[in-house]
């Protein structure tokens, strides 16, 4: 796998665009799904992979061949999901009416995302659900998370995408799981 | 849980990380049989996971790749010149051969701007004008560039002015005489005695093969 993908990466450097479509074909689905887990959101995810893919087309002379393709390229996506979603909090005007909506501000919106009734949890459907509780965690446990329980990644490879030392991913990962085990409690 | 080894929690998070020794799975086993409170905390976090674990895969849109395409920045000009090359050797060599030709040439008649002559004994220089004097024999072919010509006594050889032009005189030419003032002429006139050349070289060659 990587020496193809490396390949594809020596034919992007002489400036063969094609060479690209193939890469992204290849991590297309991973890459939309660590978007859309840490996001919860269709057109964000959408936008964000891309924009990961984007960055890594236009960097791709940084990237060191010994290394593996799909980390950097992750590293890149959780780095923008991060940023996107810190940007996104105080970009909130609580007054203003949330499109598509009647009557419904921001103020209801905060109260959604801290904690639904639990007449409203019930009604959810499982997927649903899943995605509302990762969405509650705190971004700092929820990309550890989303690595390592959806992409099912090694503990080493999570280390190298998020930056962080191999003792810190842990702690991040068991705070991540007690957090949602509190949040299922009432399951 | 306040009466439990304080390690047995990182036993736990050791062992849902998969990353345990045997030897502390086994004092993990033991103490969540006897400890009904661990016990529980474990099944709870075990609970947790495979819910998060049932989360179903996301597929990316199928136009995923043809949108995320459609945004990269413009293929550099560089890369297509490339791969045009690659696909038409012949034809890009025989490109690169004209440019270079026509360039070279035109080079040489723009550049060559400054007065010129082939060396010969007895030419007389007048400003930019050559002259063969009078009562004087020059043998040999003569090229003036950027000059005139003009010949008053006897000039054995082919004559071949370059934006100049040759002043009818008293003199004899015996050789042909070629004026040339435009750089189109100048080009055809350099193709025209290479080949005469090469001609030349192959004449030579034929004549030696058949001796």
């Amino acid at each position: 796998m990587d020496a193809l993908v490396n390949k594809r990466i020596a034919k992007v450097l002489k400036g063969d665009q094609n060479a690209f479509a193939e890469i992204v074909e290849l991590y297309q689905h991973q890459l939309y799904q660590i978007c859309y887990r840490m996001l919860g959101n269709k057109q964000e995810a959408e936008d964000i992979a891309q924009e990961a893919f984007m960055r890594a087309y236009v960097n791709i002379h940084t990237f060191d061949q010994n290394r593996k393709f799909s980390t950097w390229l992750y590293r890149i996506a959780t780095n923008l999901c991060i940023d996107r979603i810190r940007k996104k909090k105080p970009d909130y005007h609580l007054d203003a009416e949330v499109r598509g909506t009647e009557g419904l501000n921001m103020y209801s919106k905060i109260a959604n995302d801290d904690e639904l009734p639990e007449e409203e949890l019930m009604r959810m459907e499982v997927q649903e659900r899943v995605q509302y509780e990762i969405s509650r965690l705190p971004d700092k446990y929820r990309a550890a998370i989303v690595l390592k329980y959806i992409e099912e990644l090694p503990l080493a490879e999570i280390s190298e995408i998020l930056d962080l030392p191999l003792g810190t991913v842990k702690t991040r990962i068991h705070r991540g799981r007690e957090a949602l085990r509190k949040q299922l409690s009432n399951l | 849980m306040n009466a439990c080894p304080e390690n047995v929690i990182h036993l736990m998070d050791d062992y849902l990380d998969g990353d345990i020794s045997p030897s502390d799975e086994r004092q993990l086993r033991e103490h969540l049989e006897s400890c009904s409170d661990c016990r529980k905390q474990y099944q709870a976090l075990s609970k947790t996971i495979a819910f998060v674990q049932s989360a179903s895969h996301i597929q990316a849109p199928s136009d995923f790749v043809q949108k995320t395409m459609a945004r990269l920045p413009k293929e550099r000009q560089r890369a297509g010149v490339q791969r045009w090359f690659r696909r038409h050797p012949m034809l890009a060599a025989a490109a690169i051969f004209c440019i270079l030709m026509s360039a070279a040439l035109f080079t040489n008649f723009n550049d060559d701007q400054q007065f010129s002559f082939t060396k010969q004994p007895n030419l007389m220089v007048e400003g930019q004008t050559v002259v063969v004097p009078e009562g004087q024999t020059v043998v040999g072919d003569l090229t003036v560039r950027n000059g005139d010509l003009r010949v008053e006594g006897e000039l054995q050889g082919d004559v071949t002015i370059v934006n100049g032009q040759y002043m009818a005189s008293s003199g004899v030419i015996t050789g042909e005489i070629e004026e040339i003032d435009k750089a189109f002429e100048w080009l055809w006139h350099s193709i025209k005695n290479s080949f005469k050349d090469a001609a030349a070289i192959f004449d030579g060659d034929d004549s030696q093969t058949t001796e």
